[in-house]
């Protein structure tokens, strides 16, 4: 779909709340803006109401209350003109058992509103790695090639904002890597992409946005940036080897850099650094080696997403994140 | 929401279409082969008599009334079929996500529908007119009736597909819901053979009044005035294409 919004949002979403019918309250008065052009992830645990969110967006799911704003368009009163707009590959796979890919896509395009453009459709097959398999029935595609058809079929009418919900569950690493390419292709052409994922990695790697929810609530929203430089831990950990013991006594000495042990070394946590000046490393290696004397061995880790998207939907200080809502 | 998306409901009528041509031995052979077999069994247990009470032959009786039922099967079948298929495999949420309105997915849904039962219809016609002398007394009152029972069946195939929630369910509609009111509908006897209380039963039937009023559009004569079943028919495909209508707007059975 061509002929772009224009808005500053492509996603503006306020006190979207859903409780099914038996009672579990999924959502919980969600709010989220994702800018027009953004590549923002959507992260959260199993259960955490990702996917109710995405599919209250795609009308597969009735909200219980709470608006949704796309393109500054009323997503549930402009139900057609936001549809055309959007694409989402949902989390579960669907395939049609009567067609092949390209047929699939066609009709796909046909039902968003589109006359079928072969060349993109070819383009999508290509892209995708299905050009081998487009002449046969969906029933004989693989796992894999089922769920890259569902990411060509949410492609198929160009729509502005792509949603992706696990898009990569059982793709193999180099189809991976290659998908997650044209997804920064669609991105630098102006498509906004909002991607849900269990690959951390992946999502710190594309996303310049990212929102962490639990239990039906926003426990993070920050840049992918502000995120790893403000709620990304850095730790200092010094090593004594076997039989090491952190006594009372030094837990209260270092209480500022709240200090672990594993039972061989001692783990500081440093201060969050904004920049090099700030650093708070020198002060923790000196009390360590005051108090214990010089280490064997001694190292910096930086948290990395995985750790703090661990940290803050186990922790129960979830505060810290600084949830932007 | 509003007819919006005219291609999109083209598209998808075209896919329903598509879907039966692509399996025909299962939906238009096979109808057309047990069509065959029930007229061959009947004609050899009823012999050469004719219908008490109709004063026509039994094989011009009988073969607009197998024409009918199967349509009104096959019709059943499509939309019910499609929408079960598309429910166990998660292919129904494309019908959510696209933007088409409810009026624009029942349209396509029916009339796809009615367009597998005429080719049934078509098709039954050409295998078993060989066997009988067949009149088309009134022709608009054989489309009027073929194509308003198709509607309707199309519609409550539409609807129990949205009800069920596996093979099993929608099996469970078709033994015992589709299967009894169809073969006791007037298929294979007139209602005037029937005991008087079987006879006041058989105006409950819907069924009865589309094979009744479809037949009487071939050989002239039926069980009940076809003017009276005009309404009945016409008013319960009306009610059954709102109901349709309504139920895929508030995404019944189909939306959390």
């Amino acid at each position: 779909m061509t002929g772009s919004p224009a808005s500053e949002f492509a996603l503006q979403i306020r006190d979207l709340h859903k409780t099914y019918a038996n009672g579990k309250t999924a959502l919980q008065n969600i709010n989220l803006d994702v800018p027009a052009g953004a590549f923002y992830a959507l992260l959260g645990p199993n259960g955490a109401g990702k996917s109710t969110l995405i599919n209250i967006l795609a009308d597969i799911v009735l909200p219980s209350g709470g608006s949704a704003m796309m393109f500054g368009h009323d997503v549930f009163r402009d139900r057609a003109w936001c549809k055309r707009r959007l694409g989402v590959v949902p989390q579960e796979v669907a395939f049609d058992p009567f067609f092949n890919p390209r047929e699939v896509l066609k009709i796909t395009s046909g039902m968003f509103g589109c006359k079928p453009d072969m060349a993109w459709i070819d383009e999508l097959l290509g892209r995708l790695e299905l050009s081998e398999h487009c002449e046969k029935n969906t029933r004989q595609l693989s796992g894999g090639m089922r769920r890259r058809l569902l990411v060509a079929q949410a492609l198929v009418h160009k729509p502005p904002l792509v949603i992706l919900d696990e898009p990569t569950a059982g793709v193999d690493v180099e189809l991976r890597r290659r998908l997650w390419d044209f997804m920064r292709e669609l991105n630098a052409g102006g498509t906004t992409i909002l991607l849900t994922t269990h690959y951390l990695e992946e999502a710190e790697e594309l996303c310049d946005h990212v929102t962490i929810v639990d239990g039906g609530k926003v426990v993070a929203d920050r840049s992918m940036r502000e995120l790893m430089r403000e709620v990304a831990g850095r730790y200092l950990w010094l090593s004594y080897g076997e039989g090491f013991v952190l006594s009372e006594a030094d837990m209260a000495a270092l209480s500022q850099f709240q200090p672990r042990s594993n039972g061989k070394g001692v783990c500081l946590t440093l201060r969050h650094a904004t920049d090099e000046t700030s650093s708070s490393f020198h002060e923790a290696y000196s009390a360590a080696v005051a108090r214990f004397g010089p280490p064997i061995d001694a190292g910096v880790r930086q948290e990395d997403l995985e750790d703090v998207f661990i940290r803050l939907t186990h922790d129960d200080d979830k505060a810290t994140a600084g949830a932007g809502t | 929401m509003r007819p919006v998306n005219p291609r999109g409901a083209w598209t998808l009528f075209v896919r329903e279409t598509q879907r039966f041509m692509k399996v025909k031995m299962q939906t238009i052979v096979a109808p057309a082969l047990t069509a065959i077999l029930y007229l061959l069994i009947f004609r050899y247990a009823m012999g050469e008599r004719s219908v008490p009470g109709l004063d026509v032959d039994y094989f011009s009786f009988l073969i607009p009334g197998l024409v009918m039922m199967s349509m009104l099967q096959n019709a059943f079948a499509n939309t019910s079929s499609s929408m079960i298929v598309g429910k166990v495999m998660n292919v129904n949420i494309y019908l959510l996500m696209a933007p088409l309105s409810a009026i624009e997915v029942v349209i396509a849904f029916l009339a796809a529908a009615v367009l597998r039962a005429l080719v049934v219809a078509v098709v039954l016609l050409l295998v078993l007119s060989p066997f009988a002398h067949l009149t088309f007394s009134h022709i608009s009152l054989i489309l009027f009736y073929g194509v308003c029972g198709s509607v309707l069946m199309g519609g409550l195939g539409f609807i129990g597909g949205m009800w069920s929630k596996k093979f099993d369910d929608m099996a469970l509609i078709n033994n015992f819901v589709i299967m009894p009111l169809t073969f006791l509908s007037g298929v294979f006897y007139s209602v005037t053979q029937l005991p008087p209380l079987w006879q006041k039963i058989n105006h409950f039937n819907p069924f009865f009044y589309l094979i009744d009023g479809f037949r009487y559009g071939f050989i002239g004569v039926g069980d009940t005035n076809p003017y009276i079943a005009l309404w009945v028919v016409g008013g319960s495909t009306f009610i059954c294409m709102v109901a349709c209508w309504y139920l895929w707007r508030i995404g019944w059975k189909l939306k959390d």
